[in-house]
């Protein structure tokens, strides 16, 4: 009765539609914290005491911060992948590559026997592809989002490990097509481990930004991750993000339902790719070069880690994980290392600890808080739900049943 | 209706799959004819290479199959398991017993060598089972998996801590020489992998089919929950087997360090994968069917890198995973498997 009675009051009365207010809130709070970090690194650290300054730089360099933020753009695709569709992707780093490389054919000197130059500030006589970085940043994220869906769309019949294994192996071999990618029949793809260096520098309103323009890199790398942030919410929220999770919980289910399961699972290959492709152009132009033998396994479960430990499926979480994780690779495990060696005496290389505590933090993640730091409610209950159904002990609720009637 | 154009569409795919299986098939015969005619003795030097590599392939991907076809994991550990059975077997041979050179009392060193390094390498995976993997049985699919790329990290820590960063050689206990048939040169390392590798899948074929342990194994990997209740201690047999298959990885690790003299902390991920390759290559879950891909990915990669028509060592993995990525599209169960259902 209760049922029907609410039904009928729904229908009844149709609200209009508007953004909820955690939207406004989140939109908020993001750019309060991007302006007041900015604010802190262009406006208060120049006046403080040298001090404080070798210690800011030291600990939280301005760089290690952009680092960061590109890896935040490449775990919140991966989390859309894992976390949001359930689909276990172990080959993230190809679409890292795949974007990076997009960067070093498009906006730098590589391909000199052409001379094209559109939107980009760079000298008009530099032979080479030169296009302006935004529009690197739309191809990027067109030849990954094609490229997730040519991986995509004849794997995804498989179970979810297999699926694992098949991602895998594409992880392996677009790194190895750019490392020995110097001459296929004559053409240099990719200049081989020498890799592409340097890439054009971001044009922004008629300016041209140098390597070491920190600032304005900075603000577009917080735009993007804000993107991916607006993205990732608001997919989530919608029939795409909900077959997303439907399928994450019971894909038999999600398909008896109507879920159509390809093109839902392909879209979060997509999606995932298009971000991929975002962060590996972000990051050549971070580190203004691709060099093919950075992109290695290691990228991919670094990411895996983030997306873990942050808590799968919430953006929050996974932008806390890789935040953190980012920081402990670049600067912190370092900055460590040599504060405990000066303090103790002792001459330990604390940054080759990383094998040892990205496979820790996995595996005690997994034993003991699943769901991650930031946890999402609906997959701590998955994740948890036949933990103990070995002990005959189903606690009967009472008060959950009462509700259903 | 509906029923009809589905039909149709299996069909029209199936169809689609022969064919393209038929000129896959088609294009490699006649690429080894193009090579066998061209150099008939570096064929049969590089086919007895790649059979070589095969079956040490072989004694990997059969862990990966016995825990797989137990408990439904990808033990993305157990390359790096086989590494450190690599490191263990140099140090034990090379640097705790120094034998350098072939002798009567190397030959003795390496019989007790290879017991060592296959209760050491059991000791680990047993241990890592009960540490990590046990509590995660009934968890969802994604926890044992990250659980296992982390414990595959691990061992590469330790990997590198005992071995460095770099690759180290190692001098080899076996005779160096080789004797020749028609021209085509034999070395006597991989007569011995031979020698070492048949007896152990004979025993371990034993210890499967014929064994009350290995019955134990079958039921546990058939059902968990009915062989309980048939008075099967399941964690035992789970436990008995990743020790099997620590020993297979620790045996494997013996005779890559011999016959190839060296190792590095990250040998165990690459051929690791390939090994994994082999298995799902098979079947997996099928013993015969790993040994079965591990001699065919052995021979790929061995006529891949060495024939004089090839695309060379450096698209060793490329074309390896090539294979592996058309053989999930068009033929998900492997060579050998069975198709099976999903259990709603």
């Amino acid at each position: 009765m209760t049922i029907i009675s609410r039904l009928s009051r729904k229908q009844s009365t149709p609200k209009k539609r508007k953004a909820p207010a955690s939207q406004r809130t989140w939109s908020i709070g993001f750019l309060t914290m991007a302006v007041v970090i900015y604010i802190f690194y262009t406006y208060i650290v120049p006046h403080t005491p040298d001090g404080f300054q070798s210690q800011i730089q030291t600990w939280f360099p301005p760089s290690a911060l952009n680092e960061a933020l590109v890896w935040v753009i490449a775990a919140l695709g991966l989390n859309i992948v894992v976390g949001y569709a359930g689909l276990l992707d172990l080959g993230f780093v190809a679409f890292w590559a795949i974007g990076g490389y997009t960067a070093g054919w498009f906006m730098s000197g590589f391909f000199n026997q052409w001379n094209i130059h559109f939107g980009s500030e760079s000298a008009k006589v530099i032979p080479g592809i030169h296009l302006s970085f935004w529009i690197v940043l739309l191809l990027g994220a067109l030849i990954c989002a094609f490229f997730g869906i040519l991986i995509g769309a004849p794997t995804l019949r498989l179970k979810s490990d297999y699926l694992a294994i098949v991602t895998l192996g594409f992880g392996e071999i677009i790194p190895q097509i750019f490392v020995n990618g110097e001459n296929i029949r004559g053409f240099n793809l990719s200049n081989g481990t020498k890799g592409i260096s340097p890439v054009d520098s971001i044009g922004i309103f008629g300016k041209r930004l140098g390597p070491f323009d920190l600032n304005y890199k900075y603000m577009i790398f917080v735009f993007m991750a804000a993107f991916m942030v607006f993205i990732s919410l608001r997919l989530r929220s919608g029939r795409l993000g909900r077959a997303w999770l439907a399928i994450r919980e019971d894909e038999l289910a999600a398909s008896m339902m109507g879920i159509p399961l390809m093109k839902t699972k392909l879209s979060a290959y997509a999606v995932g790719a298009i971000s991929g492709g975002l962060a590996g152009v972000a990051y050549a132009t971070h580190v203004n070069g691709i060099f093919a033998e950075r992109f290695q396994f290691s990228i991919s479960i670094i990411l895996l880690a983030m997306v873990v430990l942050g808590g799968m499926g919430n953006v929050w979480g996974v932008m806390v994980g890789a935040l953190l994780i980012a920081w402990v690779n670049s600067t912190g495990l370092p900055a460590l290392g040599n504060e405990i060696n000066s303090t103790f005496h002792t001459n330990i290389n604390f940054p080759s600890y990383t094998f040892l505590i990205f496979g820790a933090l996995l595996i005690l993640m997994m034993l003991f808080r699943r769901e991650g730091i930031l946890p999402e409610s609906r997959l701590k209950m998955i994740l948890h739900e036949t933990d103990e159904s070995d002990d005959n002990e189903e606690p009967h609720d009472f008060i959950s049943e009462e509700e259903a009637l | 209706m509906a029923g009809v154009t589905y039909k149709t569409r299996q069909l029209r795919r199936r169809y689609i799959e022969r064919s393209f299986a038929t000129i896959a098939v088609a294009g490699a015969i006649f690429w080894l004819a193009i090579n066998f005619i061209k150099s008939p003795t570096q064929f049969f030097e590089v086919t007895f290479t790649g059979l070589s590599n095969g079956i040490l392939y072989a004694l990997i991907a059969l862990g990966y199959t016995l825990v797989y076809g137990i408990i439904e994991l990808i033990n993305f550990a157990h390359g790096d398991l086989f590494m450190l059975g690599g490191l263990f077997s140099a140090h034990f041979i090379t640097l705790w017993f120094g034998q350098r050179l072939p002798s009567a009392v190397g030959w003795g060193v390496l019989a007790l060598c290879l017991i060592a390094v296959m209760v050491f390498c059991a000791t680990i995976n047993v241990g890592i089972e009960r540490f990590a993997y046990r509590r995660l049985r009934r968890a969802p699919k994604l926890a044992p998996l990250i659980t296992a790329v982390g414990m595959s990290f691990i061992l590469q820590f330790v990997g590198l801590r005992w071995n460095g960063s770099g690759q180290k050689t190692w001098p080899s206990l076996l005779p160096n020489g080789h004797f020749s048939i028609f021209g085509v040169k034999l070395p006597y390392t991989t007569i011995i992998s031979f020698a070492v590798t048949i007896p152990v899948l004979l025993a371990l074929t034993y210890i499967v089919t014929q064994t009350k342990q290995g019955k134990a194994m079958r039921a546990t990997a058939q059902d968990q929950d009915a062989s309980r209740l048939m008075g099967i201690n399941v964690d035992r047999t789970i436990s008995f087997t990743f020790g099997l298959g620590g020993a297979l990885a620790g045996a494997a690790g013996l005779l890559f360090e011999q016959t190839r003299g060296l190792t590095s902390y990250n040998l165990g991920f690459q051929l690791g994968l390939i090994a994994f390759t082999a298995a799902v290559m098979g079947g997996i879950g099928n013993l015969q069917g790993a040994v079965l891909g591990a001699i065919i990915i052995g021979l790929i990669q061995g006529l891949n890198d060495g024939l004089p028509i090839g695309l060379g060592q450096q698209w060793s993995n490329t074309v390896v995973f090539s294979i592996l990525i058309l053989l999930m599209v068009f033929k998900p169960t492997g060579l050998l498997g069975k198709p099976t259902l999903e259990k709603v």
